[in-house]
């Protein structure tokens, strides 16, 4: 199958293809993003993110259909954890967006976060610019939810959603104010449960301390019942203007660019560093060494760069 | 209950048995590890009045008395055998129809009605979704007129029906008591169940249709209704089969169903009903499953915490509210494909749990239900299993033989605790719906089921004839089948329905339907005039999934 | 770099027996495969779009009501007009002996019966897979 042009046509094939072949580093892929590059940048990419049993997904399926009313094509990476044991992974964000696998303008892909802590993997970047040169209007990623995907998000995204369930109210005070400030809107879901106010007022009093620019605003939402949804998208909106209008937009995108590329240096850096067998067999003795205290770990680091730099 | 001196001496006795076997043992190794249940849960080598230390008669009573763990009757099957209910029912309403009669001539019972997947997802034959699926699992109905047939030649007034049904519990139920009519007989005579259980549905089941209030709301309306015009009626049949079948263990079987009892007594408690005058007629459905000792010990352990829950909890005060009464079914899930004649010897197995358990009423499976619904043949052996038991087997001679049996009611205390500690775990989610949504429970028995599957592959659990005794044998000759042209009948009888009857009418009923579904109004009479009109199965449901909605699936892998 | 490869697990129609599904996709996980399982009361079309969306290497349809000679066919057409014939189509489920064979003719690779260990579909996808 000719992936390039097929993919221009919008043959969901062709997408889901390349998607594969990118998240397995396939080269050939790569050249093709290289060249295809000046298709990217329409996309606006929203992040979801948020514990597990927020109801992300839910809420997700309603802002696509939602977009899908107003005649957009939208795109929805699902990013759920992988074994660190077996390498497998379930991912059942899907399920949840059933409704949507038919309709001709959504693509929905799901993916593991194979390995990346922060579950956002290579893969999954290069899977949002596939979408992007797709044609898609908005793409959403949905992380995995817990620990540092939330700070992995930002960098990938142009607004972040972060959704909130009641009842966490211990656990916001556990929340570190790190992850407070990533979010760009606030959605708490299932509202109609008991103490949606009082988190709503929780998360107002940390936003209170916050000293960037922006306001989050903080929306209620069931998405069960689609309640909400219309806010929930007009605050996304509201911060895509306000980003528009002050430039942070562009700024945030080229910050989103600068960790991308720092990002694909080290790896790249740490491919060839086990790639190249003299080296590992280097790193492997040092190590029985170390635990023998015949050295210690600074000095094998030293030896190994004098090696990189030498190779 | 026992004597402190005489205990203390047993006790002693105990220490040195175990002693002597210890040295037994090290040079006699046991066949396993360790012994489990069908549960999984361990079984120990001896139980004496040592595991009785806290145990009085008080605890467990007399039978037909609080807390009635030795059975909801004084004289149980002394006076009545259990209802010998065969679950039937595929293809047309017409071949349904000779198989119900078949199974009374045979000496059955009760009427017991499957329903196929569409009827029971509120579809009718000649839906999209229902392509393939007309008739397979269960009798297609898609109006009354189906129901009519069914019913053909058997006098309502005479029999008890049950019919497994849930989430368009209502429009089935309108349908029975509009042919019972046509026979005339009135509803305040009719006699059955109705499964109309949603909440395991959401968990281990899969048929249903509309969002969680709503479906309560049915559910409670169909208790107000029968509690005044049909009074005989049960109203719900509480289910721990299925989610037995789904995988869960014994204890959650219990744990769980008693949860979903807990919130329908609560919803019903709600909308305004006295708990004296629905309670009476809830009934619970079991599973039986090949652990015949941990079966009983279930049954009596399920009976007496549902007791104290109506006792405590909800304050009742006729003792009808707090007698558990219930149905069994033989679990198909143990039934295997290889060697089916081995699935008659299981189901007698399980057919003595269930008797020696209490049961009011039991459907056992045939030998070839893991690949197929059952021919007349093999389903007149499960019958006559049955009816071996009841009268060869010397069982139903006397009230709960096993009560006394130290590891009997040590079992049923451990149950019982064990279900309790799951009964507390869903309150503290806030209830039984609360908790299906957060996904606890289905993720519990996901867990269990799991669990069992790797102890089978790795051969720790012996399934006789598929990991262990195994044989070439060929493929099994006679199986029943569905014809396709079944599908294609219907979609055509659908046709000359809508196109032969007053359609003016059809069109009111259901705008009444709808105003109803859409205040609070009790819907049973509003489905009852609809469903005398010949509106479908079909057309009643669509109107209320467009009102209510569907249920939206989540998953908990 | 040796990629995992991709499962949908699909249920077709009307059926809502899932513990068997859940367990195969459990145990396909478990052997270090990625999952996408579909939920309840999937068409053909949705089991194919997901299918091609999520470019999977297998699609493994369980079903228990009888409707399989309708419907797993069905989705290997839906797939074959898609272009997409390299995906290896699988079933399990209640599913007769003797509807095996129309169920090969028709492009179903392999048909797991009750009692099937999962190493058995495991090891048949491992080998049988177009990659």
């Amino acid at each position: 199958m000719n992936i390039e042009a097929k993919l221009l046509e919008g043959n969901k094939r062709a997408v889901a293809r390349l998607i594969t072949l990118v998240e397995n580093k396939d080269e050939a892929a790569f050249e093709l993003l290289k060249k295809l590059h000046n298709k990217t940048g329409n996309a606006y990419v929203v992040g979801i993110t948020g514990p597990p049993g927020a109801g992300k997904s839910t809420l997700t399926d309603k802002l696509v259909k939602r977009l899908l009313d107003e005649g957009k094509k939208v795109g929805v990476i699902a990013v759920d954890p992988t074994s660190p044991f077996t390498g497998g992974a379930i991912l059942g964000d899907r399920v949840r967006m059933t409704g949507l696998s038919t309709h001709p303008n959504v693509f929905i892909r799901s993916m593991g976060a194979r390995g990346s802590l922060g579950g956002i993997s290579e893969g999954t970047s290069a899977a949002i610019k596939v979408l992007d040169i797709y044609g898609a209007d908005y793409i959403f990623v949905e992380t995995v939810g817990v620990g540092q995907s939330e700070i992995d998000i930002v960098k990938n995204c142009d607004t972040t959603v972060m959704v909130m369930v009641p009842g966490l109210g211990d656990d916001i005070q556990a929340i570190k104010a790190g992850i407070m400030e990533i979010g760009d809107v606030f959605a708490i879901n299932k509202a109609d449960r008991d103490g949606a106010k009082k988190t709503a007022r929780e998360i107002n009093a940390m936003l209170d301390y916050s000293s960037k620019d922006w306001r989050p605003p903080v929306k209620m939402t069931i998405a069960m019942n689609n309640d909400g949804i219309e806010e929930l998208f007009e605050g996304i909106s509201e911060h895509r203007n306000y980003m528009a209008s002050t430039g942070l937009f562009e700024t945030r995108r080229i910050n989103n660019t600068k960790n991308e590329i720092v990002e694909l240096v080290k790896h790249r850096v740490l491919e060839h560093l086990f790639d190249n067998a003299y080296n590992e067999q280097l790193i492997n003795s040092l190590s029985v060494n170390i635990v023998k205290r015949e050295t210690d770990p600074y000095t094998a680091c030293d030896e190994i760069m004098h090696n990189i730099k030498k190779n | 209950m026992f004597d402190k001196g005489k205990m203390a001496q047993v006790s002693e006795g105990l220490e040195k048995f175990n002693e002597k076997t210890k040295s037994m043992l090290a040079k006699n190794p046991e066949r396993l590890e360790k012994f489990v249940s069908g549960s999984g849960d361990e079984v120990k080598g001896l139980y004496t009045p040592a595991d009785l230390e806290e145990f009085d008669y008080s605890d467990i009573g007399f039978p037909g008395e609080y807390p009635y763990t030795r059975g909801v009757q004084p004289n149980m099957y002394r006076g009545r055998l259990w209802t010998m209910r065969m679950y039937a029912g595929f293809a047309t309403a017409e071949e349904s129809n000779k198989r119900y009669k078949y199974l009374v001539e045979q000496g059955s019972s009760g009427l017991s009605v499957a329903f196929d997947l569409p009827t029971q997802i509120g579809y009718d034959s000649d839906h999209e979704l229902s392509e393939g699926e007309v008739g397979k699992v269960g009798v297609a109905i898609d109006s009354l007129a189906d129901m009519e047939i069914l019913f053909d030649g058997i006098p309502l007034d005479k029999v008890s029906t049950s019919m497994t049904i849930n989430a368009p519990a209502s429009v089935l139920l309108a349908m029975y008591i509009a042919v019972a009519e046509k026979q005339g007989v009135s509803s305040d005579k009719l006699r059955g169940t109705i499964q109309n259980d949603i909440l395991k549905e959401y968990i281990a089941r899969g048929t249903y249709i509309f969002p969680t209030e709503p479906s309560m709301r049915l559910i409670t309306d169909i208790f107000e209704y029968c509690s005044k015009d049909v009074p005989l009626w049960n109203t719900i049949s509480i289910s721990g089969y299925h989610i037995r079948e789904a995988g869960s263990t014994a204890a959650q079987e219990v744990g769980f169903t008693i949860a979903d009892g807990i919130a329908y007594v609560e919803a019903a408690i709600k909308a305004g009903l006295d708990v004296d005058t629905f309670a009476p007629r809830l009934s619970f459905f079991f599973n039986a499953h090949n652990d015949l000792l941990e079966e009983v010990a279930k049954y009596r352990a399920a009976r007496t915490l549902w007791a104290k829950i109506m006792k405590e909890r909800f304050g009742a005060k006729n003792p009808k509210s707090m007698a558990l009464k219930f149905h069994t079914q033989t679990g198909g899930s143990t039934l295997t494909a290889q060697q089916p004649e081995n699935n008659i010897v299981r189901v007698a197995i399980q057919t003595l749990a269930a008797v020696l358990g209490g049961t009011q009423s039991l459907h056992t499976n045939s030998k070839d239900e893991a690949l197929a619904l059952p021919t007349e043949d093999s389903v007149r052996v499960a019958l006559r299993t049955q009816q071996i038991v009841a009268h060869e087997s010397g069982v139903t001679n006397t009230v709960d033989p096993l009560a006394g049996s130290y590891f009997i009611e040590a079992k049923t205390k451990e149950i019982m605790d064990k279900a309790m500690e799951y009964i507390t775990k869903v309150d503290d989610l806030g209830g039984a719906p609360k908790a299906i949504d957060q996904g606890y429970i289905q993720q519990e028995i996901m867990d269990a089921a799991y669990y069992y599957q790797k102890e089978v592959e790795t051969g720790e659990r012996i399934v006789v004839g598929m990991n262990k005794y195994q044989i070439e044998e060929s493929a099994p000759k006679d199986l029943l089948r569905v014809d396709p042209i079944v599908g294609e009948n219907a979609k055509k009888k659908l046709a000359d329905l809508r196109a032969n009857r007053d359609n003016a009418a059809v069109e009111e009923k259901l705008a009444a339907l709808r105003t109803a579904c859409e205040g609070s109004q009790n819907v049973m009479p509003v489905i009852i005039e609809a469903v005398k009109v010949y509106a479908t199965l079909g057309e009643i449901c669509g109107v209320m999934r467009d009102v209510f909605g569907e249920y939206q699936q989540s998953v908990n892998l | 770099m040796d990629r995992p490869i991709r499962v949908l697990v699909a249920k077709p129609g009307l059926d809502g027996h899932d513990r068997g599904a859940k367990v195969v996709a459990r145990a396909l996980r478990d052997a270090g495969m990625e999952v996408i399982y579909t939920g309840l009361r999937q068409t053909p079309d949705q089991i194919v779009n997901a299918a091609i969306q999520e470019d999977v290497d297998c699609v493994a349809i369980s079903i228990l009501s009888g409707a399989h000679n309708t419907l797993l066919p069905k989705v290997v057409k839906l797939l074959a007009e898609q272009d997409a014939s390299d995906i290896l189509v699988v079933g399990g489920g209640v599913i007769p002996d003797e509807d095996i064979p129309f169920l090969k003719e028709n492009g179903i690779a392999e048909i797991f019966t009750p009692g099937t260990p999962t190493s058995v579909t495991i090891e048949f996808i491992k080998a049988n897979v177009n990659r």
